[in-house]
């Protein structure tokens, strides 16, 4: 009884999906014929005719649609794997002093988190963007003791000697101190499933504060961290994607000009779903070859 | 294959709809105004210096004073416009479907906006040749295209922007880098906050902006245009007395200018053409002689009211967008043929 109900049911939802699916390829062919396009990606070949700001590789407005949205897509994924780290350090630290004994460090961290998490990220952004950044002088900091370590304007950052723009350091802070609130409760959590018997236990065999998260508590604490880390990563890549509000070249920003310039909407948000997708495997499969590594590390004694 | 059919007859119903309101009869849609003694025009209201909606609750601007031109020309016992402020998708359906007798909106002329296979428009000739601009800080020293070798410009997404952008630097050899914002309030932004040596859209987009700025004569558009945008009124195709009408109403501001005829003289002119006889030119431009009014379907002395209505092109021009405006834009090549413009007419004759 209960299982013939079951059968009907997954058949239902299945009859339900395909109707779904069908309706809307459907609607596709039907508008694409009306308005004449078919699916072509011939203009991939064809000259971009638009400049970037930032390019990893040489480029030139002469070079392909395809070439200049490989451009964005390595704009992207640099912003996106220096906020990770970024946001991972952040985020550790945040999340192991708010365990710490020391109260000041406790509040702080409280006082981080609760208030990055409550402001939405598109804000911040902004914020960082043209508060923050843009309203560095216009000509760089040349004397004093940091100058050499860093230089900053709002022409442009210099970091011991690497020049970074302006665009690429507000996506990067940005995106870097929102997911490091996110983090940070993560691996609240995880510290917080370590048995408190291992922390009395360390402190009582003298270990200093430091030494005994690092050694103790943390990789016990790793397999619980893990999974809600790759989230959050997943995360920090989609939301890269806010990087045009701040005039930085990612895959999005040039997407879009290439989506307007040549009409070809739906090719063009295909490709910006497979790139993402191919993003997001990535940072899938490193966090799963990590998280098999901790859980065999453990089995192992 | 079989559920696309009654897809198709839904298509069909609603061409044939659309095509019941175009053949509404066959007379012209200027004895419709002139009975109803106003003029129905469509305007943005939202675009400083072409039409704005004033705090009194009046418009402004050089389309609003295009309409008020049409009106006295169409309506010469009122010259009374009722305005109707539509956003950019709605104006061309509302010229279709008869609400609007004419738009003065802002809207740049293109051939699938005239041709009857597209939107099937008639265009009145140009009244503002918009393009593509440059804005900069006047103490910046940048006068040229090639004083910005080098520097950051601040562009928005949309449209054909950021390309235009690129031919005009390229085809110049200037290098320069492009900080590509979403939204035009973005560009503004990142402009003055001083990221950018220069931001750049359409000339009368930056004027408007430069309006709302805390000290606007520190801005400068430079002269350079890099792409055409030419606005023209419109009105229904298929109506050749109503868009000969608005033609030759174009015209008559722009030969007023070449001759010199303003709102405070035009009277004194006119006078002056009636003792005269041998001032011919001016007596047929007048609509003393000849009758040319009355082959358009209108009074032979329409000039005349559309003069002291609101004064010739030039006037229009800097009332709205002159040097002394809420928003400055140079005249470049709205300027008259004979100074170095695009702005001619045909002879009245």
């Amino acid at each position: 009884m209960t299982s013939r109900r079951r059968w009907w049911l997954q058949a239902l939802v299945v009859l339900i999906a395909l109707t779904l699916l069908g309706v809307l390829v459907n609607n596709l062919t039907v508008n694409l014929i009306r308005t004449g396009l078919g699916l072509s990606f011939r203009w991939l070949v064809r000259p971009a005719g638009f400049a970037l700001a930032e390019h990893p590789l040489p480029y030139a407005p002469s070079d392909s649609y395809a070439w200049a949205l490989l451009m964005g897509w390595l704009n992207s994924l640099k912003v996106i794997l220096a906020a990770l780290i970024l946001a991972t350090l952040f985020g550790v630290s945040a999340g192991a002093a708010r365990r710490s004994v020391n109260p000041l460090l406790r509040w702080l961290a409280a006082f981080y988190v609760g208030l990055i998490r409550q402001i939405p990220l598109l804000l911040q952004l902004l914020f960082w963007y043209f508060v923050a950044f843009l309203g560095l002088p216009s000509a760089p900091n040349s004397t004093g003791p940091l100058s050499s370590l860093l230089r900053l304007s709002n022409q442009g950052i210099e970091l011991v000697g690497v020049p970074l723009s302006v665009e690429f350091s507000a996506v990067l802070v940005g995106l870097s101190v929102f997911s490091g609130a996110a983090i940070a409760e993560v691996v609240r959590g995880g510290l917080d499933a370590v048995p408190r018997g291992q922390w009395e236990a360390f402190r009582s065999l003298g270990l200093t504060e430091g030494l005994g998260l690092r050694r103790v508590i943390l990789p016990q604490a790793l397999p619980a961290i893990l999974p809600g880390l790759s989230s959050q990563y997943l995360n920090l890549a989609k939301n890269s994607t806010l990087a045009i509000a701040v005039g930085y070249a990612d895959l999005y920003a040039v997407s879009d000009t290439t989506i307007t310039q040549t009409g070809r909407a739906i090719e063009g948000f295909l490709l910006l779903l497979l790139s993402f997708l191919l993003f997001n495997l990535l940072i899938n499969g490193g966090m799963q070859l990590i998280n098999h590594r901790v859980v065999k590390g453990r089995q192992r004694p | 294959m079989l559920k696309r059919r009654p897809l198709a007859v839904l298509l069909g119903l609603a061409l044939l709809s659309g095509c019941a309101t175009l053949g509404e009869g066959g007379a012209s849609r200027l004895d419709l105004i002139r009975q109803r003694r106003s003029l129905r025009c469509g305007v943005s209201g939202k675009i400083p210096g072409f039409s704005y909606l004033q705090t009194d609750g009046s418009y402004s601007g050089l389309d609003v004073d295009l309409c008020k031109a049409f009106a006295a020309a169409f309506v010469p016992e009122t010259g009374a416009v009722d305005y109707r402020p539509l956003t950019a998708p709605e104006r061309f359906t509302a010229l279709r479907t008869g609400e609007i007798d004419l738009l003065s909106r802002n809207t740049t002329m293109n051939l699938s906006r005239d041709a009857a296979g597209g939107n099937g428009l008639s265009f009145a000739p140009v009244v503002f040749h918009d393009g593509q601009g440059l804005m900069v800080t006047t103490d910046s020293g940048i006068n040229r295209l090639e004083d910005l070798q080098g520097q950051s410009i601040c562009v928005g997404s949309g449209t054909t922007t950021e390309q235009n952008l690129n031919d005009a630097f390229e085809a110049r050899g200037i290098a320069y880098t492009p900080i590509k914002y979403q939204d035009l309030n973005q560009v503004v932004a990142g402009y003055l906050q001083g990221r950018c040596q220069a931001m750049t859209s359409d000339r009368s987009q930056l004027a408007a902006a430069r309006s709302g700025f805390a000290d606007p004569r520190r801005h400068r558009i430079l002269e350079e245009v890099l792409s055409k945008e030419p606005l023209a009124p419109a009105s229904v195709g298929g109506d050749q007395r109503l868009a000969d009408a608005m033609r030759w109403v174009v015209y008559a501001l722009i030969t007023a200018e070449e001759l010199g005829i303003t709102q405070a003289t035009v009277q004194r002119r006119y006078n002056e053409a009636k003792r005269r006889p041998e001032l011919t030119r001016l007596r047929r431009f007048f609509g003393i002689d000849a009758g040319l009014g009355e082959k358009l379907g209108l009074n032979d002395d329409f000039v005349v009211k559309v003069i002291r209505a609101t004064g010739h092109y030039g006037e229009i021009y800097n009332r709205n967008l002159g040097p002394q405006s809420q928003v400055p834009i140079p005249r470049g090549l709205n300027r008259l043929g004979r100074d170095g413009g695009v702005m001619v007419a045909p002879p009245f004759q």
